[in-house]
């Protein structure tokens, strides 16, 4: 009734173009950003934007992230966590180096060095496919993390090669260090979230997303259709390790302020990222979200509801969590291979008919 | 729809969850799943029992119930902030997170916080300049005095001269690992014996490589800062590799019984360090008789009396004791973390009130103040009897080389102050 095409008539081709072409879509849209920049900020704790936000957002960043090499240009990679870290080091050696500068520019640099480093991994993607590029990937994440813990210059001759980020301010208020307010952290990652939002879901719907998705669905018939498979593959590294180096830049800087190389970005997180984007929908902004979303929201649910409500012990909660998150992500790759993106478009196609489903 | 619902669940139980109660709440960030579990549940178990016995017997501390709320961390670092920030709003009085690498994110935290972080050999270690670091406490010993006395050991072991003597440190490749190294290369300046570093990389499993450099190079000590499954795999590879035991010095987070059960009778003659005597106490009578038998044990009870679980009831009464110590200060029962904080910076452990709290000689006698946060420094060396199945203290206390530790200290701290804009001075 209300979700519909009809009555909503488009007279531009800018209007008949644009992201949301459902009215419904576009004042949801709007909502919900305006809750995030205009609700959320006045109302967020600690708690809520350490164990929540933060990490939702961050994560969010990188999913989207690698949802343009995997998802969009067919790419697999396993090297999220190498390329976050080298967002991390790059914001970290950049913060130290240049205290002057803004943080904001830094993390915008952290992301266009990582880009650097992304696409020459990319490389030998123009040859290997499949397993064999996972592989490759593999190889960035534990050849880059071996990196930053061999060469101390990385974390500045520090004892315990840890890296923390020093206190910087933007406009006056604290971002990163340990006086940051809830609510500043939270924004510099809500602004940052809604620019890549923006950024990938145009790529995406332009020539460049047009490109990467003939490469993924067929790139010897892309090759022949006149796109240039180096072009095209290099431009998906780029711009993937892009969003991901400033996911790793505010992971470092803003959300924990101090991490280890090897801890923080080891492989676990190039699964973690991985499963976000199998399970929100391969080849979809909004399933970035979602997977981020499912997977940091649901082991602090499930362990609010195993020790705080029912008062069970620590560690079998934590077992239960390994349980019900890999039967969940079973549960969905069977029920619906193409994940909560998916879900999301039977929904709105059901929506479409509702309440006359004939 | 699914998330909808999640999040309404995660409102209420976190409103659910935050009853306003006066006692006093100590947060147990542990660790009984993952690779360090093996480490973190016998720590935590004599953690929370220490408490539980406390609240049974005397009716917690100063007449004010202890709460001990646990929050499992799996020794990552993500989780453990998520811990801190789950606890903290609960009035939590101080923070013992038993992970080098949790301390270094909660250092500034708490400092910001105003909530102590007692952090008892492991954390950061120029965190015992308290000027720096008022925040911080890493009594009764930490890491740079670990490698001190490791080698003041050797050197009584080799008559005062370690010269030429090849010394390799085996190391968890993280912040922890890393903590002794630059106390290590500088002991090897003083004492002249070549230093070799062999990283494993987290968890520890993997350490064929360094095994075979062993070998090869056969050095003539080897020094482990390991954790969780990397000491029961390091001290297997030594009993495979035929390495002598009784040069091989575990520091005291790897000489627990269970890093060295698995090796069987090849591990006899294991050493370690340890900075708090084991066997029977007194006190294990009470823990007995009020928290066991009454069914209130933290775990199942498996690890009662062992290496770590004394361990982390010595962290709770060096704890309790600072409670007791800010009541005392303060004149109030119910005390908010800067108070504990006041109590830790004046705490005063004696060999008689050791004695009286039914824990003699548990650790060394040692006193606080507000330019020194790091306590004596003394460690012991013990070692493992494989057929009896126990470590036995080999040595009596043994004295760090604070010539060298103590100006490390002040550099790095130094280093921490600049970088950090603080300027130096007692609160």
């Amino acid at each position: 009734m209300f979700y519909r095409e009809a009555g909503d008539f488009k007279t531009s081709y800018a209007e008949d173009n644009q992201t949301f072409p459902i009215k419904f879509d576009r004042y949801r849209y709007w909502f919900v950003l305006a809750v995030a920049f205009l609700v959320i900020p006045f109302i967020i704790n600690d708690y809520w934007a350490n164990a929540i936000f933060v990490p939702f957002l961050i994560y969010s960043i990188a999913a989207i992230g690698l949802n343009i090499l995997t998802g969009y240009c067919g790419q697999v990679s396993l090297g999220t966590g190498g390329f976050m870290a080298v967002g991390a080091y790059a914001c970290y050696k950049l913060m130290t180096a240049f205290p002057e500068v803004n943080i904001l520019i830094h993390i915008i640099l952290s992301g266009g060095i990582t880009a650097v480093v992304g696409a020459a991994f990319g490389l030998p993607s123009l040859r290997i496919k499949g397993f064999y590029l996972a592989v490759a990937t593999l190889a960035a994440q534990f050849f880059l993390i071996w990196l930053f813990n061999k060469v101390a210059w990385f974390y500045n001759y520090s004892a315990s090669g840890q890296i923390s980020a020093p206190e910087r301010f933007v406009g006056g208020i604290a971002v990163t260090g340990p006086n940051t307010e809830a609510w500043a952290k939270y924004m510099v990652c809500l602004v940052f979230v809604t620019l890549c939002g923006l950024a990938a879901r145009n790529l995406t719907r332009g020539t460049t997303g047009r490109k990467w998705m003939a490469i993924r669905d067929m790139d010897i018939a892309a090759e022949i259709i006149g796109v240039n498979p180096l072009k095209a593959k290099l431009t998906a590294f780029a711009v993937s390790s892009f969003f991901v180096g400033i996911a790793g830049a505010l992971f470092f800087a803003v959300y924990l302020g101090a991490v280890e190389g090897g801890e923080a970005f080891g492989i676990q997180k190039s699964f973690l990222v991985l499963f976000m984007v199998i399970i929100g929908g391969l080849g979809s902004i909004f399933g970035s979200f979602a997977g981020a979303a499912f997977l940091v929201v649901l082991p602090v649910a499930l362990k609010m509801i195993g020790v705080d409500l029912l008062g069970w012990p620590t560690d079998i909660v934590s077992h239960f969590q390994l349980v019900v998150v890999g039967a969940l992500i079973m549960f969905f790759l069977i029920k619906e291979p193409h994940g909560l993106a998916q879900l999301w478009r039977v929904i709105k196609e059901k929506l479409r008919l509702w309440p006359f489903p004939h | 729809m699914k998330m909808k619902n999640l999040a309404a669940v995660a409102v209420a139980a976190t409103l659910g969850a935050a009853p306003v109660m006066a006692d006093l709440v100590i947060p147990d960030l542990s660790y009984r799943t993952g690779p360090y579990a093996a480490g973190g549940t016998p720590f935590s178990d004599g953690y929370q029992d220490y408490f539980n016995m406390l609240n049974a017997r005397d009716g917690g501390i100063g007449g004010e119930a202890v709460r001990v709320l646990e929050c499992e961390t799996g020794y990552n670092t993500e989780k453990g902030v998520e811990c801190y920030e789950a606890t903290k709003g609960e009035g939590a009085l101080i923070y013992q997170p038993l992970s080098t690498g949790i301390t270094y994110q909660l250092i500034p935290k708490a400092t910001a916080d105003g909530i102590p972080i007692h952090t008892m050999g492991y954390g950061r270690t120029s965190a015992a300049n308290g000027e720096v670091f008022n925040w911080t406490f890493n009594y009764p010993a930490n890491y740079w005095d670990a490698a001190s006395v490791m080698v003041n050991y050797l050197l009584d072991e080799n008559e005062g001269s370690l010269e030429g003597k090849n010394i390799a440190l085996l190391f968890h490749n993280s912040a922890y690992g890393k903590e002794p190294i630059r106390t290590l290369e500088t002991l090897a300046e003083k004492h002249g014996f070549t230093f070799t570093q062999l990283a494993v990389d987290h968890p520890g499993q993997e350490q064929k490589s360094q095994w075979l450099r062993i070998r090869r190079e056969r050095p003539d000590y080897i020094l482990m800062w390991g954790w969780g499954v990397m000491n029961q795999v390091a001290i297997q590879e030594a009993v495979n590799i035929g390495y002598p035991m009784d040069q091989f010095i575990g520091n005291w987070w790897s000489g627990a019984e269970h890093d060295v059960t698995p090796a069987g009778a090849g591990a006899d003659g294991y050493l370690s360090l340890n900075m708090n005597r084991i066997g029977d106490l007194p006190v294990f009578e009470d823990i007995k008789t009020l928290v066991h038998d009454a069914g209130n044990t933290a775990g199942d009870g498996s690890n009662f009396g062992n290496v770590l679980y004394t361990r982390g009831m010595y962290a709770a009464m060096l704890g309790a004791e600072a409670i007791a110590k800010a009541q005392e200060i303060h004149g109030v029962a119910d005390v908010t973390a800067a108070m504990v904080r006041d109590g830790m910076e004046a705490l005063d452990i004696t060999d008689a009130r050791m004695e009286e709290l039914g824990m003699a000689g548990v650790g060394p006698a040692f006193s606080v103040s507000c330019q020194d946060h790091g306590g004596s420094g003394l460690g012991i060396v013990q070692q493992w009897n494989a057929s009896e199945g126990k470590f036995v203290a080999l040595t009596d206390y043994i004295a760090p080389d604070d010539s060298v530790t103590l100006p490390l200290i002040m550099e790095d701290s130094a280093a921490f102050a600049a970088e950090n804009n603080i300027e130096p001075g007692c609160l």
